[in-house]
């Protein structure tokens, strides 16, 4: 693989930040840090593309691509989220989210 | 050659929309003038059609044969299988053109002044031409099918008029009677229509009343219940001609449909539309006669009992219009038991050309009869005999007119109803001498009930009147004379020179031996009348007690329509109609009603559930997943 650092590892260090991104997404309070979990999660499936893109096809690059695009999606993704989290600022003084229930049935 | 004859039919249908959409922009009088002098044109383009057919282009050697005057495709399903609209030049199609134009012209002119100040006189024109252009179409209808679309057509226009008075409950009553009647045994003639062209796989008269035509001669091998594919579509097709000529027992709504306005009954309910049944049969006749005889004997035994039957009650009805009615049911009775005894050929087909020749002569004593009967419903605001009496002096036209038509059909000669009664009797002298007989019985009430009519109405005690009666104005008049100069006249055409089952004319002549016993009845049965009506006597009333229940049954009708009632309401209603609501209501709605319901219960229960707390959904989310990827990874076994 990369200079003698085998596949495992990869497949290690993306499966840790999965699930420390979804332990935060579960325990988180503040909305921020909920969005920052989020991004964990997409980056640790990142990993995943580009350690196997280089595995299987190395020859290829649809793994590169693939993460490419996944990080634009994220940007976007999250310039929204923001833009939403800060309206929600504006309008209940505080980003907790266990206050956002007004959308129940 | 002809193609200038689709006007004919195309006249009145642009009068009913010029009338119907912009009539009310003028005085109303416009769209009854407007209405009329279109309906002359079409009448002059008829005669003259009637002419270069008869006399200059239609025989080819000494046959009248069959000419597509117009023809286009309108409905194409495959290239074998098309729907046409056309119009078809034959000796009975253009003997109609002139009947119907004639007639309705006369009824057109009639009603400027009948209709005079009446609720919506405009409508009453556009509905008349729309009758005229449908009635029109369905006889120069080139296919069955053509027949078929304007054969409804006629039927709508009838609901119209007979409904015209939209206001009294019996006219709503007698329309929607009329309508669903009719439309009933239309539903027979779709059958029969369906059955037929999928037996012979075409539409086209031409080639379905070919006697040497695949149509014929391929036969029809297919039994059902002991009758042939062809003999049973002949039925069903008589079915739907018997419901639009008022046979027994499709006929409860022709009494009912004198609702309407006088002159709708003249044109519609008397003169063309109810004669279009027997019509159907002669237009259909070598394939009754070739295929399906069996068929023919049904047309024959139920024109004879219609006939009797409906002589039997207009004797005893009091409604002049009724009694009208019954006697136009008797006299296409007599129509079709005369094509029901008729064979084919020249001498043959003596009975389809006295059926067509009594339809053309019929048409114009009825329509008179009618338009008298509107005259005199005009001057006394009264339908019921009981009501008048002593009339000849106030309408001195009419009671003459009245008189013609009636001597006319009694079937005194030298009038026309002599002439082509007397043709039907010879062709039913020919089948056997018991229909013969059954003929002059026929006769006999014939003249009576119309004298009965006639010497209670003109003759009779002198009634007092609230107010003078007086004769109509001269637009109602000279219809009647004209019509009368029909009455008179219309027997002196050599008819079997021009009208026959194949088209080959042949000398008819007059039988002493069926004429002098017909005139004789004729002559008894008005005598008759004439005994028990002239002056007040108690005969009819001693008559009548002696006669007891017979009576009593003949003067309701025979409980026809108590019968009819008893099926539908007692019957039909009860036992199918109100289960299948019950089914529909409770089982059908209830089974909708149920899911709805308990979908809308289990929700209300488990909203709680959506507590809107975000990570809560993200707990029950991912722990999901993570159980479904334990299941996969540790039960998936393949």
């Amino acid at each position: 693989m990369f200079e003698g650092v085998p596949l495992t590892w990869f497949l290690i260090l993306a499966t840790i930040m999965f699930f420390v991104g979804i332990y935060g997404f579960l325990v988180r309070k503040n909305l921020i840090t909920i969005l920052m979990s989020l991004e964990l999660i997409l980056n640790s499936v990142n990993i995943n593309f580009v350690a196997f893109n280089k595995l299987l096809y190395p020859e290829h690059l649809e793994g590169m691509f693939f993460t490419v695009f996944i990080i634009a999606v994220a940007a976007a993704e999250a310039s929204v989220a923001i833009a939403i989290i800060i309206n929600i600022y504006r309008r209940l003084v505080n980003i907790d989210v266990e206050n956002m229930k007004e959308m129940k049935y | 050659m002809f193609t200038y004859t689709v006007w004919i039919v195309l006249i009145p249908f642009f009068l009913f929309i010029l009338i119907g959409f912009f009539g009310h922009k003028f005085k109303p009088l416009v769209s009854g003038v407007v209405g009329t002098s279109g309906l002359f044109a079409s009448m002059a383009l008829s005669y003259y059609t009637a002419y270069q057919y008869f006399f200059v282009v239609g025989k080819t050697g000494d046959v009248f044969g069959k000419i597509i005057g117009y023809n286009t495709v309108w409905l194409k399903l495959t290239e074998k299988l098309h729907i046409d609209l056309g119009v078809l030049l034959d000796p009975i199609s253009v003997m109609m053109l002139i009947v119907i134009t004639t007639v309705s012209f006369m009824v057109h002119l009639y009603s400027i002044g009948y209709m005079q100040g009446e609720k919506g006189y405009m409508r009453f024109f556009s509905m008349l031409s729309l009758f005229s252009f449908s009635m029109l179409g369905l006889v120069v209808a080139t296919n069955i099918f053509q027949m078929y679309i304007f054969w409804e057509l006629v039927g709508v226009s009838s609901y119209l008029l007979i409904g015209f008075y939209y206001t009294r409950d019996t006219a709503v009553a007698a329309s929607k009677k009329a309508f669903i009647v009719t439309r009933f045994a239309d539903l027979g003639f779709l059958i029969g229509i369906l059955l037929l062209s999928f037996n012979t796989g075409t539409f086209d008269f031409l080639t379905l009343t070919d006697p040497n035509g695949v149509a014929i001669t391929q036969g029809s091998g297919i039994m059902f219940l002991g009758l042939s594919t062809m003999t049973w579509s002949m039925i069903f097709i008589f079915m739907g001609g018997a419901g639009k000529s008022a046979m027994f027992p499709l006929h409860i709504w022709l009494p009912d449909a004198m609702e309407g306005p006088t002159p709708v009954s003249a044109l519609i309910h008397a003169a063309t539309m109810v004669v279009a049944g027997v019509y159907l049969v002669a237009r259909m006749f070598p394939i009754f006669h070739f295929s399906a005889p069996v068929a023919l004997d049904v047309v024959m035994c139920v024109g004879a009992f219609s006939s009797i039957f409906a002589a039997v009650i207009a004797c005893t009805q009091y409604d002049i219009k009724r009694v009208l009615a019954y006697s136009t049911m008797s006299q296409i009775g007599l129509m079709m038991f005369a094509l029901g005894v008729s064979g084919y050929g020249a001498e043959e087909g003596l009975g389809f050309m006295a059926s067509m020749f009594h339809l053309f002569t019929h048409a114009f004593f009825k329509a008179l009869l009618f338009l008298a009967a509107g005259a005199i419903i005009h001057a006394v605001h009264s339908n019921y005999m009981n009501d008048m009496g002593g009339l000849r002096k106030h309408l001195p036209i009419t009671h003459i007119t009245f008189l013609i038509a009636c001597l006319s059909i009694a079937g005194i000669p030298p009038l026309a109803g002599f002439f082509s009664k007397d043709e039907i009797l010879a062709a039913g002298h020919e089948k056997s001498m018991m229909l013969f007989i059954l003929g002059l019985i026929i006769s006999a009430l014939t003249a009576f009930y119309m004298f009965r009519l006639y010497f209670s109405i003109f003759w009779g005690k002198q009634q007092q009147y609230h107010h003078t009666p007086h004769e109509a104005p001269k637009v109602m008049t000279i219809p009647l004379i004209l019509l009368a100069l029909g009455a008179v006249f219309a027997g002196f055409i050599p008819f079997s020179s021009f009208v026959t089952s194949d088209g080959k004319p042949f000398a008819s002549h007059i039988d002493f031996a069926v004429a002098i016993p017909a005139v004789l009845v004729g002559v008894l049965g008005a005598l008759t009348a004439m005994m028990f009506y002239m002056k007040e006597t108690n005969i009819p009333e001693t008559i009548s007690r002696s006669l007891g229940g017979f009576y009593r049954a003949a003067f309701r009708k025979f409980y026809i329509d108590e019968i009819y009632l008893f099926i539908t309401k007692k019957i039909l209603f009860n036992y199918v109609s109100r289960p299948v609501a019950w089914f529909d209501r409770h089982i059908v709605d209830g089974s909708m009603n149920g899911i709805s319901y308990v979908t809308n219960e289990v929700s209300t229960r488990i909203k709680g559930m959506q507590s809107g707390q975000l990570q809560q959904y993200a707990w029950i989310f991912v722990s999901g997943a993570i159980g479904l990827a334990l299941a996969f990874i540790y039960l998936w076994t393949l």
